[in-house]
C-alpha cells in the first residue's frame, strides 16, 4: 500500500512538471505583457512588478491592432466558409462513394510544403493585379482548409449509417435532396470541428500572408512579425501583441475543446 | 420519378468536381509551374526577358554547398525534433492515461501549444532565448553553469529551434497516443494481469505494441510537418545566424522572395517538394506492409 501511495505522488510530480512547461512560455508572455521596459530587461528577471497596461494602449492604440485583428477575421471567416460550400458535397461523395483516390488528391494540399505553391501564385497575382487583395489572401487559406474539411467530414460522414439517406431515397427523394436535408442536419458536431480548426490554421498562418499581403489586407501574424522588426527591443509591447493574437485561437479551443480533440486525433487513431 | 436526371445520376463527379478544379488551379497547377521555371534563368529583378536554359539552375543549385547544407540540416532538424517528440509525447500519453484528479484540465492545457500562433511562439522564446536579458541563461547561471548563445551562435541555434518544435508539437504525438489508447480494449491487458505479468511486462509487451499503428501515424504526421517547419525559424532567427539554421523553406522562400531568383527557388522548391512527397510515399508504405505482418 505504501509502495503505491509514493507511486502515486510521484506520477502527480510529474504530471504537475508537465504542465508547468507547457504552461510556463504562456504565463511569462502574459506577465512581460504587463511589465514596463524596464522592468523586462531588469537583470535578475522580476517575478513582482507593479503591472501596466501601455504595451496595450501601444499596440491597439499607435499600432492600429485592431485592423489586422479585422483582417484576419474577414480572412478566417470566408476561406472556412468557402472550403465548407467546396469540402461538404466532396467529403459527402468520398465517402459514400469510397473515393479513396480523391481523398488522397485533396490530402496533398495538406501535406505538401505550401512555399511550393505560393512562389507560382506570387507571379499569377502579381500579374492579376491581385497583390494586397482579400481575394488573394481567402484563395490562399482555402488551401489550408479545404484538405481539413475534407479530413474531417468524409470521416464523419462514413460514422453516418447509410440507411438514413437510402430510406428517404426510397420514398422517392433524390440523393441530393437527402444529403441536404437529412445528413447535413445531422453533421453539426462535424462541421463543428471542421470549423474551428480550420479556422485556428487560418488564424495561425504566416507565409501565405506575409508574402501575398501588404499595408491594406496585413493579417494579424504578419504585424506582430513586423512589430518586432519595427520596435526592436520593445519586449513588452511584442509580448502584448503576442497576447492579442493569441487569445481568441485560445478561447476557441477552451470553448470547443471535445470538437478540436476530436479534429486533430481524427484518422489517426482509425486507421 | 424523374429523378434520375442526370444530376442525380452523376453525383460522384459532380459533388467533388468544384473541389477538385480548385485543388487543380490552385496546387497542380502551380506546382507543374514551378517545375517549368526550374529550367528557365528567370530573374524577376534583373528585367529581362525568361529563357530556357536546360538543367542549368539544377546544376548550379544542387552543387551549391548553401544547398547542401540546407539539405542536410533539414533532416537533422527533423530528425531530432521528431525523434524527441515521439518518445516525450508517447510517454507523457502513459503517464495521462492512468486516471487522476485533474486528467481533463491537464488534456485541455495541453491543448494549448498546439493552437498558439507559431509566429507568437517564437517571438516569446526570443526572449527566454536572448543572451542579456532571457530568462534561460539567467536560469543557467543561478545552477552554475556556463550561460549559452542560444539562437545567437552558429553552434547552438538548431537544438535550440528544436527545443521550440518541442514544447510545441509534442503534445500533438500525446493527444493521438491518448486518444489510440483509449480505444484499447482491456481484455489483453487483464489476461496479461492474471497470468502474473508486472505493470512494466504488461506496458512493455501488451500496450505498447497495441497501440503501435497509432504511435507510428501521430509520428509521420509529424515528421512530414517538421520537415517545413517555417514559422518559428523565420521569426526566430531568418535563418540565420549567417545560414547557420537556413533550412530547404528558408533558402527556398529567401531565393523566391529576397532575391527574386525565380528559376534557382524553383529548383530548391522542386527539391523540398520531392522531398516531403517521397517521405511521404515511402512512410505510406512501410505502414502498410508493418499492418500486413501485424495483421
Amino acid at each position: 500500500m505504501n509502495k503505491k501511495l509514493i507511486t502515486n505522488i510521484f506520477l502527480y510530480l510529474l504530471v504537475v512538471a508537465i504542465v508547468l512547461v507547457v504552461l510556463f512560455p504562456f504565463l511569462w508572455m502574459l506577465a512581460s505583457s504587463f511589465k514596463t521596459q524596464v522592468d523586462i530587461v531588469s537583470w535578475p528577471p522580476k517575478l513582482i512588478f507593479s503591472p501596466t497596461l501601455q504595451n496595450y494602449h501601444k499596440v491597439f492604440g499607435e499600432q492600429d491592432f485592431l485592423k489586422y485583428f479585422i483582417n484576419s477575421t474577414i480572412v478566417g471567416s470566408f476561406a472556412v466558409g468557402l472550403s465548407l460550400v467546396l469540402g461538404l458535397p466532396a467529403a459527402y461523395s468520398i465517402s459514400r462513394y469510397a473515393q479513396k483516390k480523391l481523398a488522397v488528391f485533396i490530402l496533398l494540399a495538406r501535406l505538401m510544403p505550401g512555399i511550393s505553391f505560393l512562389m507560382p501564385w506570387y507571379i499569377i497575382f502579381s500579374r492579376l493585379n491581385l497583390m494586397d487583395s482579400y481575394v488573394a489572401l481567402i484563395l490562399s487559406h482555402m488551401l489550408i482548409a479545404l484538405p481539413i474539411v475534407v479530413w474531417i467530414m468524409s470521416t464523419y460522414f462514413s460514422s453516418i449509417p447509410r440507411e438514413m439517406e437510402e430510406s428517404a431515397m426510397v420514398d422517392g427523394a433524390t440523393r441530393r435532396y437527402a444529403f441536404w436535408a437529412i445528413i447535413l442536419p445531422l453533421s453539426g458536431p462535424g462541421i463543428i470541428t471542421a470549423t474551428t480548426l480550420s479556422f485556428i490554421f487560418s488564424w495561425n498562418n504566416f507565409m501565405f500572408s506575409q508574402v501575398l499581403s501588404m499595408e491594406k489586407t496585413k493579417t494579424l501574424p504578419i504585424a506582430v512579425y513586423n512589430f518586432v522588426s519595427y520596435a526592436e527591443v520593445d519586449w513588452g509591447g511584442v509580448m502584448a501583441a503576442a497576447v492579442a493574437i493569441m487569445a481568441p485561437a485560445i478561447i476557441l479551443t477552451m470553448i470547443f475543446q471535445k470538437y478540436v480533440v476530436k479534429g486533430l486525433t481524427m484518422g489517426a487513431v482509425k486507421g | 420519378m424523374i429523378q434520375s436526371s442526370f444530376a442525380e445520376r452523376n453525383l460522384r463527379i459532380l459533388f467533388p468536381l468544384p473541389a477538385i478544379i480548385f485543388v487543380a488551379l490552385l496546387m497542380i497547377f502551380p506546382v507543374l509551374y514551378t517545375l517549368f521555371l526550374s529550367f528557365t534563368n528567370w530573374n524577376l529583378t534583373s528585367g529581362m526577358p525568361l529563357s530556357f536554359n536546360g538543367i542549368n539552375s539544377y546544376r548550379r543549385v544542387l552543387t551549391e554547398p548553401r544547398f547542401l547544407d540546407a539539405v542536410g540540416r533539414t533532416f537533422e532538424f527533423t530528425f531530432f525534433a521528431v525523434v524527441i517528440e515521439g518518445f516525450l509525447g508517447v510517454a507523457i500519453a502513459l503517464i495521462l492515461n492512468r486516471a487522476f484528479v485533474g486528467k481533463s484540465i491537464a488534456k485541455l492545457l495541453l491543448l494549448l501549444p498546439l493552437v498558439a500562433t507559431p509566429v507568437a511562439v517564437g517571438i516569446v522564446f526570443n526572449l527566454f532565448y536572448d543572451p542579456t536579458i532571457g530568462l534561460a541563461n539567467f536560469v543557467l547561471k543561478s545552477l552554475g553553469l556556463p550561460q549559452g548563445l542560444w539562437v545567437s551562435s552558429a553552434g547552438s541555434v538548431i537544438p535550440s529551434l528544436i527545443l521550440v518544435d518541442v514544447w510545441q508539437w509534442t503534445p500533438m504525438i500525446t493527444l493521438i497516443v491518448l486518444a489510440g489508447l483509449a480505444g484499447l480494449s482491456e481484455e489483453p491487458v487483464e489476461a496479461a494481469r492474471v497470468d502474473g505479468a508486472s505493470e512494466w511486462q504488461i506496458l512493455r509487451y501488451v500496450t505498447i505494441p497495441m497501440v503501435m499503428p497509432v504511435i507510428l501515424t501521430a509520428v509521420i504526421l509529424r515528421l512530414i510537418d517538421a520537415l517545413k517547419t517555417f514559422d518559428i525559424i523565420f521569426a526566430m532567427t531568418g535563418g540565420g545566424p549567417g545560414y547557420a539554421s537556413e533550412t530547404l523553406n528558408i533558402m527556398g522562400f529567401k531565393y523566391s522572395f529576397e532575391y527574386f531568383r525565380m528559376g534557382q527557388s524553383s529548383v530548391i522548391l522542386v527539391a523540398l517538394f520531392l522531398i516531403v512527397f517521397l517521405c511521404s510515399l515511402g512512410i505510406m508504405k512501410l505502414r502498410a506492409s508493418s499492418e500486413i505482418r501485424a495483421g
